[in-house]
């Protein structure tokens, strides 16, 4: 993941994605801005209605534009129609035409280009054998399992030679074992594709493991975006750091101590000023049943359990009091702790574990 | 899509106890409900049982190889076939117009386009005459221009057939495209296709266990059409008399070939029905 963390420079002018999206539907607007350079892979990630896929048919030419601009290799597409844009796209339950073969189906772009029908099939075949699909040439999109569907989804949007390929919900419609799978094909293929990719997803693994840089998109309107090393570590909204697993505060620094917004004082190791976000995993967090005496952690808490759930081999505690926060703890710690929703409990962070950058 | 499903039947139990006669307390038919339903039934079946009971069977040969018959049965087969053809060729882009196309006053245009359905048919031979006909708001023009006088030949038959039954397959065809997924156009379009090239190749082919039966019910209507033909095209023998005209001329003087005639007409619809049944009626 080390190799992803490293951030790629930005749009040669010219060269790649340059889009300002602007879409009205009914009370939601869609505002976006995406760059990217030719051979990025950018994940637009948010939660379920929040426009990532809007995003997508708007840079797919399916929904009308109301503003903004979109330009693919310095060429205007704001008056191009669908069908005549350099875009591929594989649809979340990938809509391969039932009727025809999976070969029919990667020769239909290519023959709608102009291509005969017989280049049309050697170009399909010669598509499918790269993604390792010659034995299922023949077969009709419902013989085909999720993983080869998805395969002859993509092999399909690839055969038109696409400058900015677009992928909605790639893995959403497999199965788990299939999609660790699938997800380490489709990485191999997208590092291999060389114009801009833009993938939409609302899981984080996906868009951390598929994609270069994350946009991260709530409410139709971008609200982070950076590396996933970056966004992992330094969430911004409440969504992102729930996504990563953080507990994250707003608040105001100086010096070592931050006011949060949300009440008390906390300590951290950065040296900072004016406002901040502060953020520690639930497993920096240690419950004790009594106020532990001489404990050299200074962030120390009074709080109440409000709910309790497995979380792997962990459990995770929902507190609520000083300060709301998610704590990871062992079953056996649990046990021995008594928890029970309604338990007072104090929590400590040590300030070592903290994390504090500025908002 | 069009694989016929597998017989209900099979999963039924054959060999088991039957516990027919054992029923819940209070879960029996109610009294009210399974007379007029039983009543309605005889209604339906009596008069098709009478007809078979009463079918000259020794004589049916003779009146079936009659050359009257073959006619008639030889025009109305061509002339359902033909109307049916108008049918598809202007009711597919019609329904796909109302199923994929936004435009003002589309529900008007939707419920215009299905009155012929409820129309009267002889009423519609009615309005067609007035159109069509050589003094027509419009058959004035194709009569001078061209020389086509539609009323009271052939060709007219077909242009009564097709009014009548243009609106049934309009009707199968706008449900089924209403029906599929339009993403698949939309698929379509992001690999370049055009909006035509997009319905000719993978709407088309997607919707055609839906036209295949609004073809079919719309061969039916124009087989059995009568009213709107006999008002615009007439009854003359061997160019506009089809079955159910000459089954009802039959009727006056000669009411065993009237019968046969029928006989022949019930075959065909069962034949349709067993048709629609297997192919189209039980996939969706």
């Amino acid at each position: 993941m080390t190799d992803l963390a490293a951030p790629r420079t930005g749009v040669t002018a010219g060269q790649g994605l340059d889009a300002h999206l602007v879409v009205d539907r009914g009370g939601f607007r869609l505002d976006v801005r995406l760059r990217a350079a030719s051979g990025d892979v950018v994940a637009l990630l948010g939660p379920n209605g929040a426009g990532k896929t809007t995003a997508l048919r708007a840079l797919a030419g399916l929904v009308p534009q109301a503003g903004g601009h979109l330009r693919l290799d310095g060429t205007s597409l704001d008056r191009t129609p669908p069908q005549s844009r350099p875009v591929g796209v594989v649809f979340q339950d990938y809509l391969l035409f039932p009727h025809l073969t999976a070969l029919d189906n990667v020769a239909f772009g290519p023959r709608c280009r102009g291509a005969s029908r017989a280049a049309a099939r050697a170009l399909a075949a010669e598509w499918l054998a790269r993604l390792g699909l010659t034995d299922h040439a023949g077969a009709k999109p419902r013989h085909l399992s999720g993983g080869q569907a998805q395969r002859v989804a993509l092999a399909r949007a690839l055969a038109t030679h696409p400058r900015l390929l677009l992928l909605d919900e790639p893995l959403a419609a497999l199965d788990a074992r299939t999609r660790l799978e699938v997800r380490a094909q489709l990485r191999r293929h997208l590092a291999d594709f060389e114009a801009v990719a833009v993938l939409v997803t609302h899981d984080p693994l996906d868009a951390m493991v598929l994609a270069d840089r994350l946009v991260v998109v709530e409410d139709g309107r971008v609200v982070q975006e950076g590396t996933p090393a970056d966004i992992a570590r330094r969430p911004r909204t409440d969504y992102i750091a729930r996504l990563v697993g953080l507990n994250l505060y707003r608040g105001e620094a100086d010096g070592h101590t931050v006011r949060l917004d949300a009440g008390p004082a906390l300590t951290t190791t950065e040296d900072l000023s004016g406002p901040v976000f502060v953020a520690f995993p639930p497993s920096a967090v240690t419950l004790h049943r009594e106020r532990p005496a001489g404990s050299s952690a200074r962030n120390l808490w009074r709080c109440e359990v409000a709910g309790l759930e497995t979380h792997g081999d962990q459990i995770r505690a929902d507190l609520t009091g000083e300060l709301p926060l998610a704590a990871d703890l062992t079953t056996a710690a649990a046990a021995d702790l008594g928890l029970h929703p309604g338990a007072p409990v104090w929590a400590a962070v040590k300030a070592t574990q903290t994390h504090a950058y500025p908002a | 899509m069009t694989a016929p499903r597998p017989s209900t039947a099979v999963g039924a139990p054959t060999g088991g106890p039957r516990r027919g006669r054992v029923r819940a307390p209070g879960r029996g038919v109610p009294l009210p409900l399974l007379v007029p339903a039983l009543a309605g039934l005889a209604f339906l079946l009596l008069p098709l049982l009478a007809l078979l009971l009463r079918t000259p069977w020794r004589s049916l040969p003779d009146q079936l190889t009659s050359a009257e018959v073959w006619q008639a049965l030889r025009l109305s087969l061509v002339s359902a076939t033909a109307a049916t053809a108008v049918s598809l060729v202007l009711g597919v882009p019609l329904a796909w117009l109302l199923a994929r196309v936004d435009f003002p006053g589309r529900g008007l245009l939707r419920a215009l386009v299905t009155l012929p359905l409820v129309l009267p048919p002889v009423v519609g031979g009615v309005a067609l005459l007035l159109a069509l006909g050589r003094n027509g708001v419009a058959g004035r023009w194709l009569d001078d221009w061209f020389g086509v006088t539609l009323p009271f030949t052939t060709a007219g038959v077909v242009v009564a057939e097709a009014f009548v039954a243009m609106p049934f397959l309009v009707i199968s065809v706008e449900g089924t495209l209403r029906a599929a997924d339009p993403r698949y156009e939309e698929a379509a379009t992001t690999l370049g296709a055009s909006r035509f090239t997009a319905f000719r190749r993978v709407t088309l082919p997607l919707i055609a266990p839906g036209v295949a039966a609004g073809a079919v019910l719309a061969w039916a209507r124009a087989l059995g059409e009568f009213g709107a033909t006999i008002t615009f095209a007439g009854n003359f023998p061997g160019r506009t008399q089809t079955m159910p005209l000459a089954v009802y001329l039959a009727l006056q003087n000669d009411p065993a070939a009237a019968i046969a005639l029928s006989l022949v007409l019930l075959a065909v619809s069962i034949s349709v029905l067993a048709g629609l049944r297997d192919r189209w009626m039980t996939t969706r």
